[in-house]
């Protein structure tokens, strides 16, 4: 459960980059250790996000936990489907369950996103 | 079972009072008023008292079940407790009666109350000085850490850090943070605070330490003399979480092994009842370096024995609560301890204590027990094997209700898996501790052959296990929505 | 010892299974060097002595007076009912409600409560309660703090002196800007409130009755406010809420209330209630206990507490609010209280002491040289300004066994000559009287 095309961080959020925009999400392990998503917070379309800083939350009945934003940039489109339906997280974290399309800032993610082999590396310990 | 509003009969009264002379509109323009009355029920009393007669039976309390909830000290509640917080000279006392000068005469009863409460309160911690103030345990914190904050303040001191153990009860480090803390957590080592994590923890923007002794594991700290020297030498202060009092009564006092604040529970371990969440009490104490930061008012006894509210007390942090705290709450607790004395708190830690080690000695074939020695007033297990089996912490809690025993605390403190953590009180006969780890053995003997059977209990309440990611989901608050 | 169940024998084989000899040999990690310095306490008393004790103390304070003291708390019927019901074992010893299926009747009671606070102030959601209407005046500023991220709170001085010393207390570590709006001669100045909210105010916080009696419509304060991105919060009285224009109806935010005239004994300060509630896009930003409705895997309705991802048992540090234990057995008692009375009994304990009020209010400015502080609309409570010092006319009548009223010198600068007298539907007219001569004859 963790796609070869995407860049992860040690928090459990996912990256995809189309160009200069990166599509943000939280992994397969990170829904799974929160149980059912009751609560998604996200930023709103505008808002500017730095890399390693908090832009949201989830909450699932148990548990609650921080958003961090992969990479800096300016948030350019919501999934606000997310409001109604956070299960969709937990259904499909890679795909509906998206999160955030942020522009980066330079165009490029920075430095010290993972690749899919130390991701897998960082659940294994 | 229907709500009471799906009761309501439009038109049926219940306990009315006189009608008014005049109505409210003979005095008030229109548009001030509401132009609907409220929908609360139209219901009789007897409606009521059937309705929530009802509701009473589809509740577990110690009056009706053993409940070893860990770090909750539910023991029996003596009911003459109730008895004094009732009489009229107490309830029928207007608050601000004591803050008129010419009639500080008319509550002098009830000023003695508290300062005497508050002295039985000093000797039993050996503090210098308490308030009563706090409404409950975590506002007990607050103004404790809000105290704390204020001596820093005032000796010039920048600080901008407390510190939690792993094992601390939430409200800590919640707390902190609501006193504009930063919160450090350190980890524990051996269930206990590690005094070399908390030296490398431990710099000059730490204000306090706070911690639970003994701890939410239910043991005593080994480091504890450590502790201290390590946290005044940084001129932090150390703060005691008073949940597990009950466990050491008479056998250490807190302000004499160096500790700064404390609070105390007065529904845990002095015996008023929880009421399903509330109101509780959460005096603090102080050493006297911090006695000037205390709220106002503070009760002074006068060289002619009478009492009095004093608010001259410039250093102090203010005003936590409206009054002089949860008086009715701390009336019960003052019974309470003149009932027990000197000799009666001592036993209550001796048997608590005695309890706890007679269940844990029992079980400890059963299920495994992560710090299997002598422990205090409470004790920590590990449903780790049998999860392994498909039977989680919560679905022995669930099936001990159906056995008719309130479920122990499950899953705190988070440090350790699948825990169950037990808790007697010294009030529970040897019969009722051998009857529920008799059906604890039974349901951890069902857990090995049949673990799918524990998996949906309970089955005899009155609900089976609900949906709660639903009820999250859904937000239905009110009957309304 | 009272309360320990073990017999001797008892006591020695569970000693025995433990492995230990004695109980002391239970406390062998605490080492010699932490033993009490002393535990000088008193010998333990028999159940009747402490009684006997403490039917003394309670002897010794004076509660057969006439009094007229308010001032947001007030000396209602409480109805026999619910003193019956709340010490009921099933309710009084229960703990919060973590267990849902053992504890149904705590759950769907304080759902009901939920139900029936909202009704009342006409909003959309409450919490199980906090400790009283002063920290939930707090609590509703830190939502405001946090749902606007600004850090001003903008507070009518018209609002109760109490809850403000309580509010700049709380507040006094976190970095929030205290304004408070002088009064316009006991009513509020909507005005300079509206001309004080700016971009950074986060909560702007009024009180209705005002700590001085007089009755307000906020509506159009309220939607200032909205326009400013500044959330309102009202303090309500639950009592003249029954009559009143509802918060929900102005356009509040958060209202939020001291509960004690529902049910609660004055009992010299506490506990008391703290009643909360929100419109509906704040409740995540509620502190506290939830309960909500859902079904169990058959199907069957049910409660459980909802929401506690913002609690400090799950999200510690970052919780929205540091509160465990709240005043659920005080919100229970009001929640039989508001049952029992209806609509129609809750509304005429409110008209008769408005009338009351208004019979004093008349026989009082009817003295020579008194007159009403407020040319305004008021409930059941009033301020007068009498030609000499209140605080002296106040000692010399209790003296007498009357109290007519709180002195408001002490909480208002140039205030010595006020002062603040209420009513409620157990005031009587003969009482009234009484008032008026006292206080006539002291002039």
């Amino acid at each position: 459960m963790i796609p070869d095309d995407l860049l992860y961080t040690k928090t459990h959020e996912w990256v995809r980059m189309e160009d200069d925009e990166a599509v943000v999400g939280i992994t397969h392990f990170a829904q799974s250790q929160l149980g059912d998503l009751t609560f998604v917070e996200l930023p709103k379309v505008g808002d500017t996000v730095t890399a390693g800083e908090e832009m949201g939350s989830v909450e699932s009945v148990k548990a609650a936990s921080e958003i961090y934003s992969p990479v800096d940039g300016e948030v350019v489109a919501v999934n606000e489907e997310l409001a109604d339906t956070p299960e969709a997280i937990n259904e499909d974290p890679y795909g509906e369950g998206w999160m955030v399309r942020v522009r980066v800032t330079g165009g490029q993610p920075s430095d010290g996103l993972l690749t899919p082999e130390e991701y897998a590396e960082l659940l294994e310990e | 079972m229907r709500t009471i509003f799906a009761k309501s009969v439009p038109g049926r009264a219940g306990t009315l009072p006189d009608a008014p002379a005049a109505p409210a509109a003979a005095h008030l323009p229109q548009d001030l008023l509401r132009p609907a009355a409220p929908r609360l029920p139209e219901v009789s009393e007897l409606d009521v008292m059937r309705h929530v007669s009802e509701l009473s039976r589809r509740n577990f309390g110690v009056d009706t079940n053993f409940y070893p909830l860990g770090s909750c000290t539910m023991k029996y509640n003596p009911r003459f407790m109730e008895y004094v917080a009732s009489l009229d000279g107490f309830t029928k006392l207007h608050p601000l009666m004591a803050q008129l000068r010419g009639a500080g005469h008319f509550t002098q009863g009830a000023l003695e109350v508290l300062y005497e409460t508050e002295r039985l309160l000093c000797e039993i911690t050996g503090m210098a000085a308490f308030t009563l103030h706090p409404m409950a345990g975590a506002h007990g914190e607050l103004t404790g850490v809000m105290c704390i904050a204020a001596y820093h303040r005032d000796k010039g001191n920048h600080k901008t850090k407390v510190i939690c153990p792993d094992s601390a009860h939430g409200t800590n480090p919640a707390t902190a943070a609501l006193a504009g803390y930063d919160v450090v957590n350190i980890a524990s080592v051996d269930g206990m605070i590690d005094p070399e994590h908390l030296e490398n923890a431990l710099d000059d923007d730490v204000a306090a330490v706070m911690m639970t002794c003994p701890n939410t594991l239910g043991l005593f700290e080994h480091h504890l003399d450590r502790i201290v020297a390590l946290t005044h030498a940084k001129d932090a202060l150390l703060y005691y979480d008073g949940a597990n009092l009950n466990a050491i009564l008479g056998k250490m006092r807190v302000g004499d092994v160096g500790f700064d604040v404390v609070h105390l529970n007065l529904h845990k371990t002095f015996a008023t009842p929880h009421g399903a969440g509330g109101p509780g009490a959460g005096p603090v104490g102080v050493a006297e370096r911090l006695a000037p930061f205390l709220p106002i008012s503070r009760v002074v006894k006068l060289k002619d024995g009478r009492f009095f509210l004093d608010y001259d007390y410039p250093k102090s942090i203010g005003y936590m609560a409206p009054f002089y705290g949860n008086f009715g709450v701390v009336l019960k607790a003052y019974a309470y301890i003149l009932r027990q004395g000197r000799e009666g708190l001592t036993r209550v830690s001796e048997y608590a204590v005695l309890n706890a080690n007679y269940m844990r000695k029992r079980l400890e074939s059963h299920v495994e027990i992560p710090y299997d020695r002598i422990c205090m007033h409470e004790f920590v297990a590990s449903a780790v094997a049998q999860a392994k089996r498909g039977v989680k912490a919560l679905d022995v809690a669930k099936a001990l209700l159906d056995k008719g025993h309130h479920a122990p605390t499950v899953y705190f403190p988070l440090i350790v898996k699948e825990c169950l953590m037990f808790e007697p009180t010294e009030t529970e006969s040897r019969e009722t501790l051998d009857r529920f780890v008799d059906d604890l053995i039974d349901i951890l003997t069902l857990a090995e052959s049949d673990p799918a059977a524990l998996q949906h209990a309970p089955h005899t309440t009155p609900v089976g296990r609900l949906d709660e990611t639903k009820a999250a989901r859904d937000m239905i608050l009110t009957d309304d929505a | 010892m009272p309360y320990i169940p073990h017999t001797p024998e008892q006591t020695q084989e569970m000693l025995k299974v433990v492995g230990v000899a004695s109980l002391e040999a239970l406390f062998q990690d605490i080492p010699a060097s932490m033993r009490p310095r002393s535990f000088n306490l008193p010998d333990g008393m028999s159940e009747h002595a402490v009684c006997a004790r403490l039917e003394e103390l309670a002897r010794a304070n004076k509660t057969d007076v006439i009094s007229f003291l308010g001032g947001g708390f007030y000396d209602h019927h409480i109805p026999a009912i619910v003193d019956a019901l709340s010490s009921r074992g099933e309710f009084l010893t229960a703990y919060t409600p973590y267990q849902a299926e053992a504890s149904q009747g705590s759950l769907q009671a304080i759902f009901e409560y939920q139900t029936a606070v909202c009704r009342l102030l006409d909003m959309d959601c409450a919490n199980a309660s906090v400790y009283d209407g002063g920290s939930a005046l707090f609590e509703a500023c830190m939502m405001a703090v946090r749902a606007t991220k600004r850090s001003r709170l903008v507070v009518d001085e018209c609002l109760s002196p109490i809850y403000r010393t309580m509010l700049a207390t709380y507040t006094t570590n976190l970095q929030l800007e205290l304004v408070t709006v002088p009064h316009g001669g006991g009513v509020s100045n909507v005005q300079a409130l509206v001309d004080a909210m700016d971009d950074r105010t986060a909560a702007m916080v009024v009180q209705n009755p005002t700590f001085f009696g007089t009755i307000h419509d906020y509506t159009a304060l309220f939607a200032q406010a909205k326009a400013k991105g500044v959330v309102s919060v009202l303090a309500a009285y639950p009592v003249l809420q029954s009559i009143l224009k509802t918060p929900g109806q102005m356009g509040a935010d958060v209202a939020v209330a001291e509960g004690q005239s529902l049910g609660l004994p004055l009992s010299f300060g506490g506990p008391y209630l703290g009643i909360m509630t929100c419109s509906r896009d704040l409740v995540r930003q509620m502190p506290g206990r939830i309960v909500g409705r859902t079904v169990d895997h058959q199907g069957r309705t049910g409660y459980v507490l909802t929401l506690q991802a913002r609690e400090q048992h799950i999200r510690r540090a970052k919780a929205t609010s540091n509160i465990c234990s709240n005043q659920a057995l005080c919100a229970f008692r009001a929640y039989v209280t508001l049952c029992v009375l209806g609509p129609q009994g809750l509304a005429r304990m409110a008209e008769d002491a408005v009338d009351k009020a208004h019979y004093a209010a008349t026989r009082l400015a009817a003295l020579p040289g008194v007159r009403l502080l407020a040319d305004a609309p008021f409930g059941n409570e009033f301020a007068v300004v009498l030609p000499k010092n209140a605080h002296e006319v106040v000692d010399k009548c209790a003296s007498r066994g009357l109290v007519p009223g709180f002195p408001l010198g002490g909480y208002y600068a140039g205030m010595e000559h006020v002062l603040l007298v209420a009513c409620t539907e157990k005031t009587s007219r003969e009482q009234i009287g009484h008032l008026a001569e006292m206080v006539g004859g002291m002039l």
